[in-house]
């Protein structure tokens, strides 16, 4: 009784087992694989899938990258969500006849994110679109999937593209380098396709090449290439500082331009700056937040239509400030310096009543966000922009110093403030003029520094300190020592980093100021003059 | 029954209130963080007041304002005890200001609720740590990393002060004891409010392309997080490369960013918003509807003081009395239903047992929970991964009653 019983269920095993291959392409088993919480067992479904060759496959594998997977816990079908929110079941590729409900969405993480964009590489090598063609060469490259490697060079005899024939020789080279069963000649082209690649990605692969998995041959010749990308890399990485090291001076630059009149040529030591950069800033978020409500088409042009804005308030407030308080105090440092920072924290307090204490979301601009990558040099849209916005501002600033009315004016009053009123310039309203220029042009700062930093009532705290360090060394009253100052501190600063770590690369950078100042009291450009004996 | 009580509430006018100090900073660069934990108080009082208060006596909330400014955080503490008589203070947020206010705590002997993750390394009578020690949050965050993502490269990205240097340190000896080798950890710190991170992210990026996968562990400070994030975001460092897993960034610091280049960065804490138990859910309807506002958030140090004033008032019940030292005594063993569906007690040590949860960012600034501990996890005050530390136990019950008691020598007063 009991051995036929066993003889019966092992028959039904192997029956049953037998039947495994045969089912294992059905859809709508290899589909319900998805259908589950654990994220091992949803990574392998995804395996299965890619390999399944079931139709629209890449649908669905796009719908659980976007979150849009879900299924019935009941009797595991998946269905998915298609770009106009309708649902579609995965199976039949198809509406279902009526809305299904109860419905549990597929979960993603790191592992089943990293899992799909390897199956979709490998998916989409042979897609019309050219873009979709190298993201799918670079998911190759990092996955290293033996099994694209016919694939791969089927599409590269067809390609015709040389930017994407170039991705796909790279996915080649990163499979062949390490695959143990290749022919040698094959990876021995593979370590120097790799050495003339150069990046990071490259060394790391070659690095991997040893005796233990690689013949003396291809390990002599990857380490090879290794020491040329060592090469190339160490180069890079200076002119990567020095880019650093331009895109933190040009920060510092239009933080501190606004100083650099109101400071440098007016000499009232002015703590609210920080603060005029903060409401530039808080323009910025506003207009973003009046654009995404009524015109959303229009989000690329947020900043151009905040630069005049942010200049206008922070120029209002500057006028505010010199009008009600600062006049009374000219040639009172000590006052002025307790006056504008009390300004400054009443600033800080009505804008965190207005706006709230947590910090605001800016978005970047299209343009403004991506790398450009140059052989490994990389460049950031937004960085970009930015010291190319406050060259802008800066030659724009001195042209109007140099080549208008009020300019010529403003730099009489500085340099003879008796002499000019002699001559019949109105000096005070020359001072207002004056304030409220420094206190805009820092409020066109607050637009650009809310696309790196905080928009928080604290954004102008943390540069008016750096703003003041600029000013001084640069020379006060000298708008092209300011620029200098600012470049100078920026790359100092960037080149010191990696020698000392952020917090001692800052403190040298002090100390080594404190040395200079003690040099050239100053700065880099001293005034000449009479402003300098008064 | 209704005359009675409004006798009752006539009479809680008059005089007779339990008075709850709120030392929390609503101005300076603290007040980012701090302000919603001062409303999450009023919140919790009005409740109670709602359901007839305590041992009869109506709540009644000081509010103080130390300023992000730490001395003041001691004076103020001082003039909630002395003068405002308050019998319970729930406050503070850097390790800094607890550690200003201590000593007024322990002199007077009344009792502070400090609900935010820290270094731990201590234990005091008069505090209950409602928030993480590092066992509570960084070491099962770092297991989680090990086991799922295969990370074995580390960097250790922190802000310069006491909270990141202590768990960095910690988390280095634990590494270690797991096998991972020195070069393969990289510890870096930045000033508070770093905002230029190109260096470092690139510094970052080419530690992480050596061929073994890598993870950054980043104990970076509130407002830095933000350009750092961002940076991360404009080199194209994708969480699926390396991840980053914060122990300081929770619903509120994502509110200021895109998140949709964070998408499956990582967070650890105790309390996600996005927790889909009823529990969580009717506190997220009640507090969105007593701020008056559908979007508000919550997040981890809120639940931590809901957790603590909940156990205050069930020690208060069950002593009978606000007596800070009974209270004290009373508030040993007490547990008291957590947000994340669990329960969470208050142990000898006077911190309190938690689940820990790993969330992944998503595209709308919450978090998605993909691992969770399977009960909860009791607190390690003096890390067992230290060298000063790991033979010292705090146990605050008669007859041992110490907060440093060393268990090699058999003395209280190992390490204060």
């Amino acid at each position: 009784m009991l051995r036929s019983i066993l003889l019966t269920i092992s028959l039904l095993l192997c029956s049953l087992l037998s039947l495994v291959p045969a089912r294992a392409d059905d859809p709508t088993i290899v589909l319900s694989r998805l259908a589950t919480d654990n994220y091992g067992d949803i990574e392998a479904g995804i395996t299965a899938l890619a390999s399944s060759g079931i139709p629209g496959s890449e649908a669905i594998l796009n719908a659980l990258a976007d979150s849009r997977l879900s299924y019935r816990p009941s009797d595991k079908v998946i269905f998915y969500k298609d770009t106009s929110g309708g649902w579609i079941e995965a199976v039949t590729n198809a509406a279902p006849a009526e809305a299904p409900t109860g419905l549990k969405p597929v979960k993603v993480n790191n592992r089943v994110r990293r899992a799909l964009e390897a199956a979709l590489g490998s998916m989409t090598l042979m897609s019309a679109d050219p873009q979709k063609r190298i993201s799918a060469a670079d998911a190759v490259f990092k996955s290293r999937d033996a099994n694209t490697l016919a694939a791969l060079d089927a599409v590269i005899a067809k390609e015709g593209d040389a930017t994407v024939k170039r991705h796909f020789e790279d996915a080649r080279a990163a499979v062949l380098i390490l695959k143990p069963d290749a022919p040698e000649a094959d990876r021995i082209q593979a370590a120097a396709h790799l050495g003339e690649r150069g990046d990071q990605d490259s060394l790391a692969l070659l690095g991997a090449v040893t005796s233990a998995n690689a013949s003396t041959n291809i390990v002599a010749s990857a380490s090879l290439a290794a020491k040329g990308i060592e090469r190339r890399l160490a180069l890079l990485s200076t002119l990567q500082n020095a880019w650093y090291g331009l895109s933190l001076g040009s920060v510092l630059l239009l933080a501190a331009i606004g100083l650099a009149i109101t400071f440098g040529v007016m000499g009232i030591i002015n703590m609210a700056h920080g603060e005029m950069v903060m409401l530039g800033a808080y323009t910025t978020f506003v207009v973003q937040e009046v654009i995404r409500a009524k015109a959303p088409g229009m989000f690329d042009w947020s900043l151009p239509i905040a630069i005049p804005l942010a200049f206008c308030v922070s120029a209002l407030v500057g006028l505010l400030i010199e009008r009600l308080i600062i006049r009374y105090l000219y040639g009172r440092p000590l006052e002025t310096l307790l006056a504008t920072w009390g300004v400054s924290l009443m600033l800080q307090q009505t804008v965190r009543s207005i706006f709230g204490a947590n910090n605001r979301e800016v978005g970047a601009p299209s343009y403004m966000s991506g790398v450009w990558d140059l052989g490994g040099f990389q460049i950031t849209y937004g960085r970009l922009w930015i010291i190319v916005f406050s060259m802008a501002v800066f030659l724009a600033l001195l042209g109007v110093m140099k080549g208008t009315s009020l300019g010529l004016r403003m730099r009489a009053v500085i340099q003879n403030r008796r002499m000019a009123a002699a001559m019949g310039i109105r000096t005070p309203v020359v001072d207002a003029l004056t304030f409220a220029l420094g206190s805009g042009v820092a409020g066109i700062a607050g637009v650009a520094l809310s696309q790196i930093d905080n928009v928080s009532p604290n954004l102008g705290q943390s540069y008016i300190i750096d703003s003041f360090l600029v000013v001084v060394f640069g020379g006060v009253g000298n708008l092209w020592g300011t620029l200098l100052g600012a470049l100078s501190l920026g790359l100092a600063n960037k080149f010191l980093e990696p020698l000392a770590g952020a917090v001692l690369g800052k403190i040298v950078l002090l100390a080594l100021i404190i040395l200079f100042i003690q040099r050239l009291p100053r700065g880099l450009f001293a005034l000449k003059g009479r402003a300098v004996e008064s | 029954m209704v005359a009675g009580s409004l006798v009752a509430s006539i009479a809680a006018k008059a005089e007779d209130t339990i008075k709850i100090g709120i030392l929390h900073s609503l101005s300076g660069t603290m007040a980012i963080s701090e302000t919603t934990l001062k409303d999450t108080m009023l919140y919790l009082i009005d409740e109670q007041n709602k359901k007839g208060g305590v041992l009869g006596k109506k709540l009644e909330a000081v509010v103080v304002d130390p300023a992000s400014n730490w001395p003041l955080f001691a004076e103020k503490a001082r003039e909630l005890i002395t003068k405002d008589k308050v019998v319970a203070t729930f406050g503070c947020w850097t390790s800094v200001s607890r550690k200003s206010v201590l000593p007024v705590f322990e002199e007077l002997n009344s009792i502070l609720f400090y609900p935010v993750q820290y270094e731990g390394e201590e234990s005091s009578k008069n505090i209950f740590y409602t928030g993480a020690a590092p066992n509570q949050q960084a070491i099962p965050a770092v297991d989680y990393l090990m086991e799922n993502e295969k990370v074995q490269r580390w960097v250790l990205a922190g802000t310069d002060y006491v909270y990141p240097r202590t768990t960095n340190k910690i988390l280095e000896a634990y590494l270690k004891s797991k096998g991972v080798k020195p070069e393969d950890i990289m510890i870096n710190y930045t000033p508070f409010g770093h905002s230029d991170w190109q260096t470092i992210v690139a510094d970052i990026k080419k530690f992480g392309s050596a061929g073994k996968k890598t993870a950054v562990v980043s104990t970076i400070n509130g407002d830095a997080n933000v350009p750092f994030y961002k940076e991360l975001g404009n080199q194209g460092i994708k969480a699926t490369d390396i991840p980053v897993v914060a122990f300081s960034v929770g619903e509120e610091e994502l509110a200021g960013i895109d998140t949709k280049p964070l998408v499956g960065h990582l967070a650890a804490w105790n309390y996600f918003e996005s927790v889909d138990v009823p529990e969580n859910k009717a506190f997220i309807a009640k507090w969105q509807a007593y701020t008056k506002n559908p979007k508000r958030t919550t997040n981890d140090p809120m639940e931590a003081h809901v957790i603590g004033f909940n156990m205050w008032v069930k020690a208060v019940e069950k002593a009978g009395t606000t007596d800070a030292s009974k209270v004290i005594d009373a508030m040993i063993g007490v547990a008291v239903p957590n947000l994340t569906g669990g329960l969470s007690t208050m142990m000898p040590n006077h911190h309190i047992t938690k689940p820990v949860l790993i969330g992944e960012i998503k595209a709308d600034g919450q978090f998605n929970t993909v691992w969770q501990t399977p009960g909860t996890v009791v607190a390690n005050e003096w890390s067992p991964y230290l060298e000063g530390s790991k033979d010292l136990i705090a146990d605050w019950r008669a007859p041992l009653s110490c907060g440093n008691f060393n268990v090699k020598t058999g003395k209280c007063g190992g390490k204060s």
